[in-house]
């Protein structure tokens, strides 16, 4: 019992993470049209925008301690960052442990600017191109982005700790009056994501450029005839989806250490989301996203490797082929979104 | 000749005579010049260069015939090495049942993941191959470790049956070879300052590669060519001219799969080892990447990407700061490190950017890749030979 | 008994009855029309008879044998070719390439592995191609990339692509909408020659009144999904039920 509960916080987590990337795609792929194969880039940018931060706060200064001394005698070289100096240590240490979450506050403006800048810059050129075009040239966008930032910050994986008060691990299962322990973060990321995937919906559904941007998903030309400048808003769309990625990023660095090729590893998984949700239907890509992370949760369950070995590998791929087959829009696809 | 009308005839013999000069036309510069770093006369990269084109070749068969995008073509790479490997592990080290085991066994997985796949179109069915594609990966490192010794990856061992070799007690592992002509084995001329390496290995590469080559042009050249042609042009259009698309697509996919396969087998007997990263799924974007370098849907195409790609991987990767500081030495020192410091972000480590700039402006820019340019340049040479031409007589 | 012969069908689509009870008969080599006003279902009927949709009930027989839950392909393999509302041809392909494959579908059949014989080695085929060719006057343009054609071009070549079939029943689907005036008469002209020198059955859908009565030779009236009347053109011409159908007189 224990340990269907712990697979189905594991899952939660997981799902989360799925659900926020697919819905960027999604998103992008219900407004514009167009599937990309860059996505991936902007989970990872976002998660390096943490990186990034963490480094620049801990950027120091060097003093010699003359009250101190290393081993070999001389006096000891203390280094302080420059946030402890301006802001005296209690707010500069606080920044500097918070610098995961801070992030946030960086990854809104450079993904919306990596947005827009995709947008104008590439994506929009392809709109009347064959998605095989629009698939190939975002592939190649996707490897442009990971090399620059394996130019900046290596091959290896960078560790990027959540702030130390969310280190630890909580009882969740106290409710249950058992003892499940699970690291708070990832509990964290959770609630983190369920505000995302609310505020997006909240956005979509209440603003006036919700309306018209769904109004535009359901029926471009029309909206377009009705003298409504759609092309701006799906360019600031764009930048909206590529936040939600960069949010999935920055917040999901403590849980996975931040490395080049993240994007790539997580695109086919986002992909296969967004297939089993239904092309261009948000709502069936937060529930996917949950479905298939809990269910890969759920298969790696030893009792359950033990009656299939290796489910816990393809259970998620053999699900998405299955729907594929049975049912071709997806979960909660519309009729004729690239039937063709 | 060779069933081909006269322009097709001569453009195979002279694919042909390129790919036998090969070891020579690739080293132009002497051993000890500066320039020797360029040569990519090498078996290990030759070989390399007749197995990607090959597979290069079937790709081009499925995508730039029927458009047909699959994300899934390492997974057959990757079971032909397997299936290789098993050959030489059980039957003989000869390299002929190796090279039609990959070929068949890739050929059953690409029928049955065909089938399945081209039921959808369009993207739904680039991602089914490549969610095939993921899936054979993964369980090549998990459940199928019996088979595909996972991490370590599939190798001959000294205590291996090989039923035909005679079982014989062996103190050393056996090579690969061709009834008795050992795959590593090569013989080096030398002229002057150049140097040529002549091996076994990459001929025997070059000839299969050769006759998948000929078998592809007599398809783009068939019926059955036309047909899938006209399946990427409209297949509405073909279902209501009394022709059933599916089969077709699944004939190409299956063809293409078993090259794919063909060139895993040869990997194999080129190095006898099978590791599950062959059939990662990038590993079938690097597939797509050389097909669209070099000129999707045209016949030398997918073989020029795939040598160009190639020959960047292994020749930019080895250029480094301290070469490019001596070519640019003539310049003022400020200047040097600028012009240095911009040429080795795209050099040495960082070829992939190179790689993913050069692709995405020829998606962008020339659809029909280094082919289709090939052809503008000859276009816009002609074209002024022939206004210089209209000119003089006016004069 | 008629080449055609569609009995009793209906068709729903949720709650609108697209077709209901449609009776039918295309006669051997007569060119039938099959008018009606804006959603009088002739496109339904139509996507009925080549196999894309399936009726609710009732029957459609061609030749003898019923059409029903037959894939598009195998229908044409029957004998029935289509000629599309915009021309569909294959625009990747030379015009000469466009009419060699349907030459393929007929002589080989749904599919088949014909992947080592060039298409030059075709001798029978090429000439077949040419001579249809040479019918709709397009012989010197058949190494032309067929996507460059004029709209003219490709409706001809569209029609080519049909009639070297030699198909049992063409099947026209507003073959001139949104044509000009001067390519509509063109387009009838080009079906009055095909009409003239070979015996064939053709069904019109049609909503252009000139180009029916310039062809037909019986003419069906559809209106809300049943048919009105059939007769031929000269006592359908000011029918009062037809014009009812069509300027909605019983109101006035």
């Amino acid at each position: 019992m224990d340990a269907i509960i712990l697979q189905f916080f594991n899952g939660l987590e997981k799902g989360s993470a799925y659900a926020l990337i697919a819905l960027g795609l999604t998103l992008i792929f219900g407004t514009l049209g167009v599937v990309n194969f860059a996505h991936g880039a902007l989970f990872m940018i976002g998660a390096f925008c943490a990186v990034t931060l963490s480094r620049v706060f801990s950027i120091s200064y060097v003093t010699e301690d003359p009250t101190q001394t290393d081993f070999l005698g001389k006096p000891l070289q203390v280094q302080t960052p420059y946030l402890e100096s301006w802001f005296g240590p209690d707010v500069g240490g606080w920044m500097l442990d918070y610098s995961v979450p801070l992030a946030i506050l960086l990854t809104i403006p450079v993904m919306l600017f990596v947005g827009w800048a995709m947008e104008r810059g590439l994506i929009k050129h392809f709109y009347k191109r064959p998605h095989a075009d629009q698939i190939l040239v975002t592939f190649g966008l996707a490897i442009v982005l990971q090399e620059v930032v394996k130019y900046f910050f290596g091959a290896n994986p960078i560790q990027t700790p959540a702030p130390s008060e969310y280190l630890g691990t909580v009882n969740i299962g106290a409710i249950f009056g058992m003892e499940i322990f699970y690291p708070v973060w990832r509990m964290v990321y959770f609630l983190f994501s369920a505000v995302v995937i609310g505020a997006v919906f909240a956005f979509l559904q209440f603003t006036t450029f919700g309306m018209v941007v769904r109004a535009g998903m359901a029926d471009r030309e029309t909206v377009g005839l009705l003298g409504i400048d759609i092309d701006k808003r799906f360019t600031l769309m764009f930048g909206i989806a590529a936040s939600v990625a960069g949010l999935a990023g920055v917040m999901y660095a403590p849980i996975l250490s931040p490395n080049y090729h993240m994007g790539m590893d997580f695109l086919v998984l986002s992909f296969v989301v967004v297939v089993v949700g239904g092309m261009g239907s948000l709502p069936g890509a937060v529930l996917a996203g949950f479905l298939l992370g809990l269910l890969q949760s759920i298969a790696s369950m030893n009792e359950i490797k033990a009656i299939i070995p290796g489910i816990d590998q393809i259970i998620i791929y053999l699900v998405a082929i299955v729907i594929l087959l049975t049912r071709p829009r997806g979960l909660m696809g519309r009729r004729g979104v690239m039937e063709d | 000749m060779f069933g081909l009308n006269p322009k097709d005839t001569r453009f195979l013999l002279i694919v042909i005579a390129l790919t036998l000069l090969t070891p020579i036309l690739l080293n132009p510069f002497p051993t000890e010049s500066g320039l020797a770093q360029f040569n990519a006369g090498y078996p290990a990269l030759m070989q390399r260069f007749a197995i990607y084109g090959l597979m290069a070749i079937g790709f081009n068969i499925l995508f730039g015939l029927t458009g047909y995008l699959s994300f899934g073509h390492a997974a057959f790479l990757g079971v032909g090495s397997y299936a290789a490997v098993w050959m030489f592990k059980l039957l003989s080290m000869n390299v002929i049942p190796a090279i039609i085991a990959s070929t068949l066994v890739a050929g059953v997985f690409a029928l049955a993941i065909g089938y399945v796949s081209l039921r959808r179109s369009g993207i739904y069915f680039s991602i089914l191959t490549l969610a095939f594609a993921e899936m054979c990966y993964r369980m090549a490192y998990s459940v199928l470790t019996p088979i595909t010794n996972g991490e370590t990856g599939l190798q001959l061992t000294l205590n291996d049956p090989r039923i035909l070799d005679g079982g014989e007690a062996i103190t050393s592992l056996p090579v690969p070879g061709l009834f008795g002509l050992q795959m590593t084995s090569y013989s080096t001329l030398n002229i002057a300052g150049w140097s040529f390496t002549f091996s076994v290995g990459y001929y025997f590469c070059a000839v299969v590669a050769i006759l998948g080559f000929y078998l592809s042009l007599r398809i783009f050249r068939s019926p059955f060519g036309m047909t899938l042609r006209a399946i990427k042009s409209n297949q509405q259009r073909l279902n209501y001219t009394g022709m059933n698309s599916r089969p077709y697509t699944l004939a190409a996919f299956v063809i293409s799969g078993m090259y794919a396969g063909l060139a895993g087998g040869l990997l194999a007997a080129m190095d006898p080892l099978a590791g599950a990263e062959r059939m990662q799924w990038t590993a079938s974007g690097e597939v797509v990447l050389m097909t669209i370098v070099g000129g999707v849907g045209t016949l030398m195409g997918p073989v020029l990407g795939a040598g160009f790609i190639k020959y960047c991987e292994n020749i930019f990767s080895k250029i480094n700061e301290g070469v490019l500081h001596g070519w640019f030495g003539f310049l003022p020192d400020g200047l040097e490190d600028l012009v240095v410091w911009i040429f080795a972000r795209f050099v040495g480590e960082g070829w992939h950017l190179t790689l993913g700039v050069m692709f995405m402006l020829i998606v962008t820019f020339l659809p029909g890749g280094l082919v289709e340019g090939g052809r503008r340049i000859a276009a816009r040479y002609r074209n002024r030979g022939k206004s210089d031409a209209a000119k003089q007589p006016a004069e | 008994m008629g080449i055609l012969e569609v009995k009793g069908v209906n068709k729903r689509f949720g709650g609108l009855q697209a077709l209901g009870n449609v009776n039918l008969s295309v006669q051997e080599n007569t060119v039938h029309a099959i008018i009606g006003p804006n959603g009088a279902g002739k496109s339904t009927l139509l996507n009925c008879l080549v196999g894309k949709l399936i009726p609710d009930s009732g029957s459609v027989m061609f030749d003898g044998k019923s059409v029903l839950g037959r894939k598009p392909y195998e229908i044409n393999q029957m004998g029935i070719s289509r000629v599309f509302q915009t021309p569909e041809i294959f625009a990747d392909l030379s015009v000469i390439e466009n009419v060699m494959i349907p030459c393929f579908a007929r002589r080989d059949g749904s599919f088949r592995l014909h992947a080592i014989e060039t298409v030059e080695r075709e001798k029978d085929i090429i000439e077949q191609a040419e001579r249809m060719l040479a019918d709709v006057k397009m012989l010197d343009k058949r190494h032309a990339h067929a996507g460059s054609l004029s709209r003219g071009d490709k409706r001809r070549l569209e029609m080519a692509m049909c009639l070297v079939q030699e198909p049992k029943l063409l099947l026209l689907d507003e073959p001139t909408a949104g044509m000009a005036r001067a390519d509509t008469n063109n387009t009838i002209d080009l079906l009055k020659e095909i009409k003239a020198k070979r015996d064939i059955t053709m069904a019109i859908i049609e909503h252009d009144m000139h180009v029916v009565f310039s062809l037909a030779e019986r003419i069906t009236v559809l209106a809300q999904g049943t048919p009105l009347i059939e007769d031929t053109p000269d006592n359908i011409k000011g029918h009062p039920k037809v014009r009812e159908a069509y300027l909605g007189e019983a109101q006035v």
